[in-house]
């Protein structure tokens, strides 16, 4: 069908989509737990948030599990390499995350207002530091982590937790933050009216500008402070995965090369730039109609997507660059698995998705309405 | 050199996170099945109780699937987070059938779970009736490509060696998915799931009924439950996967440690009911034993032999000792010496890599092994027994009593006589504990009795592992223990208190809480 090169282009590209689809589906939840605090006070008014996003929650985070498995089954050494070097990362998020769906399902179930705002705040625990541990995880994907493979291709990390918090992996983190954040108001203001809506558009007309001040910093670090990655021996790309045969060197503004190569891929960051002021604009509108709500969702979709692209196109063809050994750095040509498997699993992901596109696309739709305060009140027993 | 106590805190947490993760899954799958019989005899004769039923134990549904889904993505992420030199190794494969679990069966499973609690206004009957029913096929779904992946782990066919990549990787998924571990495993897995769903709604039904609450509503609920369990106590027993035994060599030496049968018997063995398994002396004493039963269960003949521990243990030195001819030509490969004579050498030996990496855990070198050393690894190439024996026993004694309780919840349902037997509503409502025993122990059996595998003759457990800190991985253990039992005790108590409530729970105002004068009016206002 196709031949390997062109599968495991088309598998960086798949994993690609996830991530987005995560982002954009379970960032979004991410945002509106993030903001429960802040854009609702009395109970009623939380569970109109929580209600926004009840329906759809489970579904959205399997874009996660997707991703991960998908990860497993496609770039297997990128999934046990970052995951298990990230270990206590990656356990911090575990547990947040634990946090989320007793959060919806437990919350209302007992009418304690003790018992609610604890699980008020364990929402926004779970929907807080999960993206946050992500930015920062990107963070240091871009300036490299130090690990290495030995001759049986066991991987040994020899970072520490504490290095992974530094300065521009804290910037991505607060991108990465700020990202679902503005997200979650795009989706609030269009789902919700009264209060809960006008306090989420005022959130959503200053975010968007932490959000741009934070990328274009980390734009600028990537150009000034942080090396990228080159590779300088020539490469096989239908070769089979040997991660450890390659030369790389780490060059300043490397992480620039592919965008000086294409200068169409600009419009990438650009677009990131330029659909976070769409959003502060739409967001500050005195009347907004269900077109300005729908534009500024499908504005803050765009900036996620460009936010992830930006950073996978400044990378490619590195995912996973190794700062101790760079020779042994993961790229998407040979950290993937067999040919048999690619394109086995490239079938499966093209049936598919695009029926689970239709049902998930089928089920907003069933369950599209502005969720009320006189709606919760009056399913108060079966609503979340 | 290998690290004994990282391996151990290793399997400790992959243990506690799986079997504390499965208390709550086989319940999903049978309890989705459940209410998608209660809603469709809704949908068919518009009858409300039967939809106060599937809303109810919907309820109850909810409560431990929020969990099941929060300790399932610990289940996701531990590959790569523990078991780092796993996932590089048999990724290739074992990957694929757990992305195809997440494509075909989590997003259904997940996102009809929405429209069931929340979609009854937003929905027509039909319709919410459909997505309860992709709920349950997204569930079964899930099953069947885990235990795919299972089946894989116990029965590695469809997959071959690369010493280019240094990995496992596909050669044929049809195998894969058409692995006859795989298949008996399913069917296995979703009836006892089918069991606990069942036990559930039958025991908690008991006790309305023992309690004199809600009558109409707990006599149907009891119905669906005896005969769907009926019916998933006898799949259970009778497709137990003993005849996934026969396939595959580590099958069939964990069959023989589930017998303790050290010795092989003439055709057709005994089976050993009970006795006190020796792994010194590789006796086991005291035994009481059935005559033929074993032979018959086991290979479902009279004249095939089941051949013992000793027997198999013997097999396995010889490919010991070719496992460390083939790793020295896969270090001289690995080297880039890669000769024609090199290659040869290794795709004759490399089906017995695998016993020659056992060697791994008392020489780094392997090829420079002692002959103590390889007695060592001919010893470690079997399970421990009395640990698998015993854990079997439990399975199977929980499964006849919960044979006898359906039996007899059905007979006199059927007879219309169940108000009456207390005695048996009391006994069905002690035995809720029951299927969770048997699914716990008989997931110990098949994992405990791959061992030393990780892949059956192909990965041992003790190489498996991430090269983590040994502090790390004690550190997260912990948190696991104490935050999963906080989330049991926590879960347990919305639990009891939503079913000592009852369909009250529903605010219908037709059920026992609701009516007037009201017993308990506090219960009425305090909860949702």
């Amino acid at each position: 069908m196709f031949d390997y090169e062109t599968l495991k282009l088309l598998w960086w590209a798949i994993i690609g989509f996830l991530l987005i689809g995560f982002a954009i589906t379970d960032g979004m939840d991410m945002g509106v737990g993030g903001l429960l605090p802040f854009v609702a006070q009395a109970d009623v008014e939380r569970r109109v948030v929580i209600n926004t996003v009840g329906a759809h929650w489970d579904g959205n985070q399997v874009w996660f599990i997707t991703a991960g498995a998908s990860l497993f089954a496609a770039w297997p050494m990128v999934y046990g390499a970052a995951f298990s070097g990230f270990y206590f990362a990656m356990m911090l998020t575990l547990f947040c995350l634990f946090l989320r769906p007793l959060a919806f399902d437990y919350r209302s179930k007992i009418e304690s207002a003790r018992w609610r705002s604890n699980w008020d705040w364990a929402l926004f625990v779970g929907s807080m530091v999960p993206p946050l541990v992500f930015g920062i995880a990107f963070g240091n994907l871009l300036q490299g982590v130090p690990f290495q493979f030995d001759q049986l291709m066991r991987v040994t990390y020899t970072g520490t937790f504490l290095a992974l918090f530094n300065p521009f992996a804290l910037l991505s983190g607060v991108i990465s933050l700020a990202m679902v954040l503005m997200h979650g108001t795009t989706w609030l203001v269009m789902r919700t009216d009264q209060q809960v809506a006008s306090r989420a558009a005022r959130i959503g007309s200053i975010v968007p500008l932490v959000l741009i001040v934070s990328f274009v910093g980390a734009g600028l670090m990537i150009w000034q402070t942080v090396d990228g990655y080159v590779v300088t021996s020539t490469l096989d790309k239908m070769a089979q995965a040997q991660p450890t045969t390659k030369q790389v060197e780490i060059v300043a503004q490397a992480w620039l090369n592919n965008y000086y190569a294409n200068p169409l891929l600009w419009l990438i960051p650009l677009a990131v730039i330029a659909m976070s002021l769409v959003v502060v604009l739409l967001m500050r509108l005195k009347v907004k109609t269900t077109l300005t709500k729908v534009a500024a969702f499908i504005a803050s979709s765009v900036t996620t997507a460009g936010i992830i692209l930006t950073a996978g196109v400044a990378m490619f063809p590195f995912v996973m660059p190794s700062s101790s050994v760079p020779d042994h750095s993961l790229l998407m040509w040979d950290t993937v698995s067999s040919e048999q498997t690619l394109g086995l699993m490239f079938v499966v992901v093209a049936v598919f998705i695009p029926i689970i596109l239709a049902y998930t696309i089928w089920c907003y739709s069933k369950m599209w309405r502005t969720v009320t305060i006189a709606e919760i009140e009056q399913n108060s027993h079966s609503a979340y | 050199m290998i690290n004994e106590t990282l391996v151990e805190l290793s399997r400790w947490q992959f243990a506690v996170t799986a079997l504390f993760h499965f208390l709550f899954v086989p319940l999903t799958i049978g309890m989705t099945w459940i209410l998608f019989i209660m809603e469709a005899v809704f949908v068919m004769t518009g009858r409300e109780i039967y939809r106060d039923m599937t809303k109810f134990w919907g309820k109850l549904f909810g409560i431990n699937f929020a969990i099941g889904v929060a300790t399932g993505l610990t289940m996701e992420f531990e590959f790569g987070t523990n078991w780092s030199y796993y996932s590089h190794y048999v990724g290739d494969v074992f990957g694929a059938p757990l992305a195809i679990e997440g494509l075909m069966a989590f997003f259904l499973e997940s996102t009809f779970v929405g429209m069931f609690f929340l979609g009854w206004d937003r929905l027509s009957r039909r319709q919410h009736l459909a997505g309860t029913f992709l709920m349950a096929l997204g569930t079964n779904f899930s099953a069947l490509w885990i235990l795919i992946a299972n089946g894989w782990m116990q029965n590695p066919v469809g997959s071959e060696f690369n010493y280019v990549t240094m990995r496992m990787e596909l050669v044929s998924f049809s195998e894969i998915i058409f692995n006859p571990v795989a298949q008996v495993k399913f069917i296995h897995t979703v009836a006892a799931g089918y069991v606990a769903g069942s036990m559930f709604v039958l025991s908690i039904s008991s006790y309305y009924l023992l309690k004199g609450r809600d009558i109409a509503f707990a006599k149907r609920s009891f119905s669906v439950a005896a005969g769907f369990g009926i019916a998933a106590i006898f799949s259970v027993i009778l497709l137990g996967d003993e005849s996934g035994y026969e396939v595959g060599e580590v099958q069939r030496v964990k069959l023989a440690a589930i017998e303790a049968e050290y010795h092989t018997e003439p055709a057709p063995a005994a089976f050993t009911l009970i006795g006190l398994p020796d792994d010194e002396a590789m006796e086991t004493h005291y035994a009481v034993k059935i005559p033929y039963a074993l032979g018959i269960i086991a290979t479902r003949s009279l004249d095939e032999e089941v051949i013992g521990l000793r027997d198999l243990q013997k097999l396995h030195e010889p490919r010991i000792r070719n496992g460390m001819i083939a790793y020295g030509y896969l270090v001289k490969l690995r080297n880039g010496e890669e000769t024609p004579e090199n290659i040869a050498g290794f795709n004759q030996t490399k089906q017995d890599l695998g016993y020659g990496l056992l060697l791994k855990r008392y020489t780094d070198n392997v090829v420079d092994a002692t002959e103590a050393q390889i007695q060592q690894a001919v010893k470690d190439s079997i399970p421990q027994v009395a640990p698998v024996f015993w854990a079997f026993r439990l399975m199977v004694g929980s499964g006849v009593v919960m044979l006898v309780l359906f039996g007899l919840a059905f007979y006199y349902n059927a007879r219309r006589q169940i108000e009456t037997k207390r005695w048996l509503l009391r006994a069905i409502l002690w035995a809720l504990p029951l299927p969770w025993v048997a699914i716990e122990t008989g997931w110990f059996v098949a994992e405990f009795g791959r061992q030393p595998w990780a892949i059956s003759e192909i990965l041992p457990t003790f190489l498996a592992t991430s090269d983590l800190a040994v502090n790390d991985v004690l550190f997260s253990l912990v948190a696991f223990i104490i935050v999963y039992t906080l989330l049991f005790i926590l879960e347990m108590w919305l639990m009891i208190r939503f079913a000592k409530m009852g369909p009250s729970a529903l605010h219908t105002g037709r059920y026992h809480f609701e009516q007037s004068p009201p017993v308990n009016a506090g219960l009425r206002h305090d909860n949702a």
